[in-house]
Formats: C-alpha cells, sequence, structure tokens
C-alpha cells in the first residue's frame, strides 16, 4: 500500500481526492453511499455572505462528454453554514474546505472572517462563478481584479487560502502570478468554461439562464494544459480540476504539476467515483512502485 | 438504507406500444425500500448525464422493480438497446414517493408516459381507485389492463376519440369528482394537464399530489440543478425535483 497523503499549502489529505464544490453538497447525500472519511477533502458548496435562491431551471444541459450548468450560488449562506453545516462536516474525518464567493470583494473578506474562527481546515476562494452578474466572475478575470480580492481575504483571515481562478481569461498564468503576490497560499483550477446550448426546436436556450459551466471529461485536456503553465509558472501550491473521470485522468492531472485534485460532474455518472479513484491510485502506486503519491506531482517530462 | 447504486440483471423487457418500453430489473435492495412515487436514476451508456424514470411496479417477494419509458432522445434509446439478461445500471430508490396512507378512496390522472407512476397507486388503493389515463391516440395506449388487475376502475381517453372517451384528461376528471369526490387526487403527465388537474383539484377542495419532471445532475440532492418554485408557509424557495420531490402537494408548486 502506498502512501496516498499530501500536503497543499501546509493542510494534510489523505490522499490527493477532493470532492469539488457545488457538485457534493456537504456530503449528506453521498453518505448514503460511502463513508466520507474515504475522501481526501471535501469543498463544499459555495457559500455567500447572505442567502442566494439561485437561478430558474433549466439549470443543467447535457453536451457531448459533458454539462453546462448554471445553477447560480445558490446557498444558504454562511452563518447557516457555520451553524449547520460544518460542525457536521468537522466529525467525518476528512479535510474540509470552505468554497466562499461573494459579489464583492468585501462579501468575500467579511465570509473570510467568519471562517476564520471555525475550525475549517481551509478557505477555497472562487473569483470565477461564471453563473451570476456578479459571482466573481466579474473581479476573477482581470488580474488587478484578482489581486484586489485575493488581498482583502487575505487580510481577513489567517486560514490557509486557496484561490480558485476561471479559466475563462487571456492568460491564467497572469492571474495564477497576481494572486500569489497578494498572499494566496494556493491555486485550484479550474472552474467551469462558459458555454451556451440551444434547442432548435424551440429555437430557446435551454438554460434558463441562457449560458452556463461547462465541465466534465470534455474539458479535461483544456484543464491538463492550464494546470501545467500554472504550476510551472507559481511557487504556491497547485489543485487541479475539470474532467477528471479516472484514476488515470486523476495522476495525469498530477503529473502536469498539481498536488491534489478536484472531482465533480463525474460523481453525477459514477457516485462511487471518488473511492474507484482512490482505490485505482492505489494499485497503480504499487504497480508502478511509487511510494509515496506525492512524488509524481509535476514529473511529465516536456518535450 | 435509502438508496443504492449498481448494475443489476434486466430480468423482463417488453415493447408496450412503439418505442415504449417495460423494463423489470432484479434489484432486491432497491426493491426492498422502494415506494410508489419515487424513481430510479439510469445509466444511458456513453452519456455523461443519467436519465430519472419512475419506478413503475415494486414487487418486494420477487426483488425487482419495474420501469416503464418512452424513446425521447439519444439517452432514452441508448437504454432501450439493452437486452434481457443483460445489465442496468440504475441509482435508487429516489425522491420522495406519494402520501397514500391517510386517504380511502383516491383517482389518479395519467397524461402519456406519465401513467406509469399511477401503477403502484392502483394497487394501494385497489377498488378505491379510479384512474384516469389520456393519451393521443389508440396506438399508444399503455397499463390499462395492469391498473384493472388491481380492481381500479379505469377511465381512458385518446385525443382523437380513437378509443375510450374523446378528449382531455381534465374533462373526465371533472366528470368523475362532480361523480363522487375523492379523498385525494394524484396526477403526472405534462404541465398543462397537471396545471389542469391541480385547478379542479382546488376547486373541489380535495389533496392533490404531482410528480413532476425537471433536468436532473446527481438525482439526489446535492448539486442543486433541479430546482422547483415552491412556497411553504407564505415564504418562496427553490425546491429540488430529486430530494424534495418529484412528488409535491401542488399547493407548494408556483406554476
Ligand atoms: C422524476 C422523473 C421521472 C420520470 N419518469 C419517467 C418515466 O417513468 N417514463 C419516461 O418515459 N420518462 C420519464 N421521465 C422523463 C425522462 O427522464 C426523459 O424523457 C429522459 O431523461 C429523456 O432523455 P433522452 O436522453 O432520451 O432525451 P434528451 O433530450 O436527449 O436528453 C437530454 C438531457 O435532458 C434531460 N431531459 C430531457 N427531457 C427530460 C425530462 N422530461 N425530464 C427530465 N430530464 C429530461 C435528459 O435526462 C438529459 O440529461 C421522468 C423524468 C423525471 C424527472
Ligand atoms: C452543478 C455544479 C455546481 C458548481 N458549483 C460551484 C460552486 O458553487 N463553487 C465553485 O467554486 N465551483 C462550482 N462548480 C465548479 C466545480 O467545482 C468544478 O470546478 C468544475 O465543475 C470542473 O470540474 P469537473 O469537470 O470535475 O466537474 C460547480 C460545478 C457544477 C457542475
Ligand atoms: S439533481 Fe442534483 S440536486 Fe437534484
Amino acid at each position: 500500500m502506498a502512501d496516498l497523503s499530501v500536503k497543499v499549502a501546509g493542510v494534510d489529505f489523505k490522499n490527493p481526492v477532493i470532492v469539488a464544490s457545488g457538485t457534493f453538497g456537504y456530503g449528506r447525500e453521498y453518505e448514503e453511499l460511502f463513508p466520507l472519511s474515504v475522501l481526501g477533502g471535501i469543498s463544499t458548496k459555495g457559500t455567500t455572505g447572505v442567502k442566494r435562491t439561485g437561478n430558474p431551471s433549466p439549470r443543467i444541459a447535457e453536451t457531448p462528454s459533458g454539462i453546462l450548468n448554471s445553477v447560480g450560488l445558490q446557498n444558504p449562506g454562511i452563518d447557516y453554514f457555520i451553524a449547520n453545516e460544518l460542525p457536521y462536516l468537522k466529525t467525518k474525518d476528512t479535510t474540509i474546505v470552505a468554497n466562499i464567493a461573494g459579489s464583492t470583494p468585501e462579501e468575500c473578506a467579511e465570509v473570510a472572517k467568519k471562517l476564520d474562527s471555525t475550525d475549517v481546515d481551509m478557505i477555497e476562494l472562487n473569483i470565477s462563478c461564471p453563473n451570476v452578474k456578479q459571482g466573481g466572475a466579474a473581479f476573477g478575470t482581470s488580474c488587478e481584479g484578482a489581486a484586489a480580492v485575493t488581498r482583502i481575504v487575505r487580510n481577513a483571515t489567517k486560514k490557509p487560502l486557496m484561490v480558485k481562478l476561471s479559466p475563462n481569461v487571456t492568460s491564467i498564468v497572469d492571474i495564477a502570478k497576481a494572486v500569489e503576490a497578494e498572499g494566496a497560499d494556493a491555486v485550484s483550477l479550474i472552474n467551469t468554461l462558459l458555454g451556451m446550448r440551444i434547442d432548435i426546436n424551440t429555437r430557446r436556450p435551454i438554460l434558463k439562464n441562457n449560458v452556463g459551466g461547462l465541465s466534465g471529461p470534455c474539458v479535461f485536456p483544456v484543464a491538463v494544459r492550464m494546470v501545467w503553465q500554472v504550476a510551472n509558472a507559481v511557487g504556491i501550491d497547485v489543485v487541479g480540476m475539470g474532467g477528471i473521470a479516472t484514476y488515470e485522468d486523476a495522476i495525469e492531472m498530477m503529473m502536469a504539476g498539481a498536488k491534489a485534485i478536484q472531482i465533480g460532474t463525474v460523481l453525477f455518472n459514477n457516485p462511487y467515483a471518488a473511492v474507484d479513484i482512490v482505490n485505482g491510485m492505489n494499485e497503480w502506486c504499487d504497480k508502478n512502485g511509487v511510494r509515496n503519491i506525492g512524488e509524481i506531482s509535476g514529473t511529465v517530462k516536456k518535450w | 438504507m435509502k438508496y443504492t447504486q449498481g448494475k443489476y440483471i434486466l430480468v423482463s423487457k417488453k415493447t408496450l406500444a412503439k418505442e415504449i418500453y417495460d423494463f423489470e430489473i432484479l434489484c432486491p435492495d432497491i426493491a426492498e425500500v422502494a415506494v410508489a412515487g419515487q424513481f430510479v436514476n439510469v445509466i444511458a451508456d456513453g452519456y455523461t448525464l443519467r436519465r430519472p424514470i419512475s419506478i413503475c411496479g415494486i414487487d418486494k417477494e420477487k426483488g425487482t422493480i419495474r420501469i416503464v419509458f418512452e424513446v425521447r432522445g439519444k439517452g432514452t434509446k441508448q437504454i432501450a438497446k439493452i437486452n434481457e439478461g443483460e445489465m442496468i445500471d440504475i441509482l435508487g430508490p429516489l425522491g420522495k414517493g406519494f402520501p397514500m396512507d391517510d386517504y380511502k378512496t383516491a383517482i389518479t390522472v395519467g397524461g402519456g408516459i406519465g401513467t406509469p407512476p399511477m401503477n403502484e397507486i392502483a394497487k394501494h388503493f385497489g377498488e378505491n381507485c379510479r384512474s384516469i389515463s389520456g393519451f393521443r391516440n389508440a396506438a399508444a395506449v399503455i397499463l390499462q389492463d395492469d391498473l384493472k388487475s388491481f380492481g381500479a376502475e379505469t377511465i381512458l381517453c385518446t385525443d382523437d376519440g380513437s378509443m375510450g372517451r374523446k378528449g382531455f384528461v381534465t374533462e373526465a376528471l371533472k366528470d368523475e369528482v362532480n361523480k363522487k369526490k375523492p379523498d385525494v387526487i394524484y396526477a403526472c403527465g405534462p404541465n398543462v394537464m397537471i396545471k389542469g388537474v391541480v385547478d379542479i383539484a382546488k376547486e373541489a377542495g380535495v389533496p392533490c399530489f404531482i410528480s413532476l419532471e425537471e433536468r436532473m445532475g446527481c438525482g439526489i440532492g446535492a448539486c442543486l440543478v433541479c430546482a422547483c418554485r415552491t412556497v411553504k408557509n407564505g415564504e418562496e424557495y427553490y425546491a429540488h425535483v430529486c430530494k424534495d420531490g418529484p412528488v409535491f402537494n401542488s399547493e407548494e408548486v408556483i406554476f
């Protein structure tokens, strides 16, 4: 048995498989299927300063090898999260990453500040939600905006801070460098890619929000490329995600430079995907003489 | 156990009408806990999202459930290719079913492929059930013998009058309610039909439970994509069809 434990920005994860924000709720539903303790970590549903109702339905459309979603950050708000979800999650013997968002940098900072006095393990600041007018995309897609929100959130909390980046930018590397310079301890990428589908019979977009975020296996090569570029450009840890569906994908993402990985959309197809990926990684390590999974991060040898 | 996911044997496959399939699946763990109105989320090989299909029959002794579905698009076409004896990957049973224990007499209203979930209700109420079903034409009619086999009185409507009564189920429902008020009305079908049923139930002051459809991701309540506008205690909020439904009290749904 290989050692699957990894560290991201000093935070311990028992294995590199973290379930991605927004696809796993607060864990209660998946717990019917397997104990949450098998997970490396849980990134909880994006939480804002005040409760949000989200966008009208339909909020999901299938695409070849993927989906579009336009949930729009529906969540009960940070106070509810801290009072009702976090204490429960903290009993589950896995690392808890609180994913946060806000309409303004100040809202993000307020949420981070409230989390500072809790025992959450890490904060993931989402500056990249494409589904609300001000879901972060407004300030997450320019270097100045990304730097500014990172600075104010950094000042609001001593918790390890991971900033989640949008792929809907000209240079994700520049954004990563900008948030690193402002004190982010890690970056996670990628959030969803903005997309659209149209029902040709009704000539209407399938999503009520017209546009939505693309995720699932179709985005995997884009995600691998971005993780590779960012990991080569920053000194802080990188968590990779976007379309990972198998343990082979997870290992590929780590070789590209990720210290840990997140999975989301695959859970809708295979709710046990996290368990399968952890088991697959274990066997792969044993077969390939890898004693510690962390060894493989960033080991791709470029041509 | 509330729900589980696995690959189960398709023990029987039938065609009920053009492009309408009837699957019996051996899944004792699911059959044991399933109730009327719940659904399963089915893998369509090669597609990212599972397809939600209502449970049409539950045989706890045999350990089987039955699903009846129509080929609507690529996913259901793929599912229809599974042969008897092969495996089908399902997650279930999911969602909340129809509340039935508080009532003695019922009317069910099924529109087209909304008829399957009515089957288990008819089984529960037996002779105390009147089952109204509506279809486009005679060729599309399904499940009438099943409903009758439980002792339910069946009232069949077709849009073109090629079988049963000509016209919409809502007209038949009005007549039945006028004849004798039931304790409860259950409905599943196209939204316009459901809306009509809800109005009639409201006017008659009869409780009404409806099974709704929405596009789904996880199917278990984690991803929040299957939102449906509802109101409870005066407060409006987005409920989730997969977990809070698919069956809702009609008073809570905002159309
Ligand atoms: C709770 C519930 C119970 C259902 N029970 C039955 C049943 O017993 N029998 C039956 O024939 N059909 C049922 N449906 C509808 C069935 O899920 C859709 O017909 C099916 O998903 C269409 O898939 P497709 O790939 O053939 O169509 P496509 O149009 O190719 O599907 C594209 C995407 O949209 C989704 N989608 C399309 N139409 C619907 C719809 N009406 N509801 C939800 N998602 C949809 C698909 O799941 C898929 O993700 C039910 C739906 C729900 C929500
Ligand atoms: C339904 C849904 C909801 C999501 N909600 C959030 C969210 O609240 N916050 C966030 O940072 N990312 C959110 N995401 C993005 C995912 O966390 C992830 O970055 C993305 O889906 C790519 O990974 P995947 O291809 O494995 O799903 C959401 C994705 C989906 C599909
Ligand atoms: S489908 Fe995920 S919450 Fe309903």
